[in-house]
């Protein structure tokens, strides 16, 4: 048999119709839906007069409007209240299971499913949400869908596919101290551009992925969307099998065991071949921080923000010149000298046990900067739990920064946690485009360490230098 | 889906790369749960100030552009968010084309199902479109799908390439998902082998 790539293994074993000249019919084991983008999709089933074909395989999650604030207290938004009992009337009918604003495992949609046991090594899992691409650190075929596809999948459980490209981007070497997976994902998307992925699936292999935690993968495999890449992945060893056994959805006892035993033979196979590859050292990647407004405009922490005059083509220099107005920021300031508002820890990206963890030790026994405010916001109920039993609540109350309750919240600002006109955040989320979290909202997209350490010294600091 | 055989409009330069789907519709606009209404939101931030009054110098407000219907821009159009929010502004608004260098392929994937065209030309095309839509008044192209072309008024033209099962899906205004369904004793046995 041929070497194959762990993405094209996936692939294979998941096809119901591949034929020339169609595109391919793909089954789809795990569906993830949250209540911004799917409405639409199970009015069009409505509308079809069509059914959800496998209830038990889609899972239902409320985040992206959610406020962070007390949950006993009614919501004020009221097209938010709208949109989340619309998401409930549709599990409803549909037979879907719901983690509501009021579930105990509610939480954001991408830290919920590995939570949950929902995503495994060698599925394929989809989301109407880009950062879908989260899930691959376990090992599976994980991308964002639109609303049409959400309907797609309800009605089918599948999905109509192109077979992508494959990019190997391989990371060799010891990170040091205060160089985070966060900084890793920067400096990809900083070296390859925010389109330099399109059209690929990104596996991540060498040594310093290799050395990462599974929480640390799911922030790598996070922000594959933010270079364009269709879906990112990891190949499962270990860590992996450990960090899934004993979850609600995962398999138990024997099963788990032959299911490892599959998941075994999921990594490439040596002689496999990509179409593209890279490699970076991790002994050269220093913390980053974004300057700009996309994640590509990223430099490293002990950087100057760059000269639009320097830039190599026009379109860079009209982007940078645009990107700088919008920032607020002049050419050449370094980036230590950046004084920041607002300090967001929480995201998709990072905001998990293990992000809350790495920051509080920062936080701990300092004081946010006076007119600095820093809010966390975990990721899911059981993150802020598990954080709560291990007394980080108040490692980070008693610093001066804001506890919350679990959902997206700053990464976008659909709810009421919003950057006011002008004000500047260093940011755990992925994006830092024009009015992402609030209209002229200024985002430096940074490592949990790295946002925690500005908010203690107003501005951005080299995080390396905290070290002992 | 209406079908899509050939399309002749008024073309609209917006000469930007890197468009996301977060300026193409905001996200203080994804609350509605229906598919339509969201055309006059399309570029929120770029076509209105914040008081709400119109932005004279936004390309989409100037008399010379309204009733466009076919979009020249920049590079990599639609990335960041898989919102389908995105083309249903478009398509709201009343666009039907989409001339770029290249597209974010979550972006293009919606355009499809929804009866936008997403045309790939060159850079060095997508540039001489954009300069001819900027210097001349009233810029109309041809876009025909089934030869995979784009006409200028002179008559010159450009073949674009497309998935030869994307573009039938197009031409015919093809339901996707009654097309999957055709294969359900397929998907059945894909399930039964599967343990599932
Ligand atoms: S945390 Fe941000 S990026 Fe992640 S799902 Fe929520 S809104 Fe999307």
């Amino acid at each position: 048999m041929s070497s194959k790539t762990m993405f094209k293994k996936i692939w294979d074993n998941h096809v119901v119709r591949e034929l020339q000249g169609e595109a391919t019919i793909l089954y789809i084991d795990t569906h993830l839906i949250h209540e911004v983008t799917s409405p639409q999709a199970f009015e069009g089933l409505r509308l079809a007069n069509r059914g959800v074909r496998r209830p038990s395989q889609t899972f239902a999650t409320m985040d992206h409007n959610v406020p962070t604030t007390d949950r006993s207290l009614p919501i004020t938004d009221l097209i938010s209240k709208k949109q989340m009992e619309t998401l409930t009337e549709n599990c409803e009918e549909f037979g879907i299971r719901l983690y509501d604003l009021h579930h105990s495992d509610q939480g954001i949609v991408h830290v919920l499913g590995p939570e949950l046991g929902l995503t495994q090594p060698g599925m394929t899992i989809v989301c109407g949400d880009s950062h879908t691409s989260t899930h691959g650190a376990f090992g599976a075929l994980a991308f964002g869908i639109g609303t049409s596809e959400i309907e797609h999948v309800l009605a089918t459980q599948c999905l109509l596919q192109y077979q992508p490209e494959t990019f190997e981007i391989r990371i060799d070497g010891q990170l040091q101290f205060g160089v985070t997976a966060k900084d890793i994902i920067l400096s990809v998307i900083g070296k390859i551009g925010i389109d330099g992925g399109t059209g690929t699936v990104v596996e991540y292999t060498g040594s310093a992925i290799k050395s990462l935690d599974v929480e640390e993968r799911m922030t790598i495999c996070n922000m594959s969307i933010e270079a364009g890449a269709r879906a990112g992945m990891i190949a499962p060893d270990d860590k992996t099998y450990e960090y899934v056994a004993g979850r609600e959805f995962s398999p138990k006892g024997e099963e788990f065991d032959k299911a490892v035993a599959t998941w075994k033979k999921l990594p490439t196979d040596s002689g496999a071949t990509y179409d593209h590859s890279i490699t970076l050292s991790a002994e050269d990647l220093v913390p980053q921080v974004t300057w700009g407004t996309n994640p590509e405009m990223v430099v490293n922490v002990t950087e100057t923000v760059p000269d639009p005059d320097k830039m190599p083509t026009q379109h860079q220099k009209k982007a940078a010149e645009n990107a700088l107005v919008y920032m607020g920021l002049r050419p050449n300031t370094p980036i230590t000298q950046i004084a920041i508002d607002k300090v967001f820890i929480g995201s998709c990206t990072n905001s998990r046990i293990t992000d809350l963890r790495v920051a509080a030790e920062v936080a701990k026994d300092r004081k946010v900067s006076s007119g600095v405010n820093a809010i966390v916001v975990p990721g899911s109920q059981a993150v802020k739990r598990q954080a709560e039993a291990e007394g980080l609540d108040k490692v980070f109350r008693a610093a001066g920064f804001e506890w919350r309750e679990a959902g997206c919240s700053m990464c976008l600002a659909m709810n009421d946690d919003v950057l006011q006109p002008g004000e500047r955040c260093a940011s755990t989320s992925n994006r830092n485009f024009e009015g992402r979290q609030g209209k002229d909202g200024r985002t430096h997209l940074v490592s949990p360490q790295m946002a925690a350490a500005a908010a203690i010294e107003g501005k951005f600091v080299d995080v390396r230098a905290w070290g002992n | 889906m209406e079908p899509f055989r050939e399309h002749i409009g008024l073309c609209v330069p917006l000469d930007r790369v890197n468009i996301d789907t977060d300026q193409i519709i905001p996200k203080q606009f994804l609350k509605r749960i229906e598919r339509t209404g969201f055309g006059e939101f399309l570029f929120n931030d770029w076509r209105y100030y914040d008081d709400g009054s119109i932005n004279p110098d936004f390309i989409l407000n100037r008399d010379l552009y309204k009733g466009g219907t076919i979009l020249i821009t920049g590079a990599n159009f639609g990335c960041g968010s898989s919102r389908e929010h995105a083309p249903w502004a478009l398509l709201d608004y009343g666009f039907r084309v989409i001339i770029a260098p290249s597209f974010a392929d979550i972006f293009k994937n919606n355009c499809c199902k929804n009866g936008i065209l997403p045309v790939i030309l060159s850079t060095e095309s997508v540039e001489e479109l954009m300069l001819a839509s900027t210097s001349e008044d009233g810029y109309r192209l041809k876009i025909d799908l089934e030869a995979q072309l784009v006409i200028r008024p002179d008559n010159v033209s450009y073949s674009f390439e497309i998935d030869n099962f994307q573009k039938n899906c197009m031409l015919k205004g093809i339901d996707e998902i009654g097309w999957t369904l055709q294969f359900e004793s397929q998907i059945a046995d894909y399930e039964a082998k599967s343990g599932i």
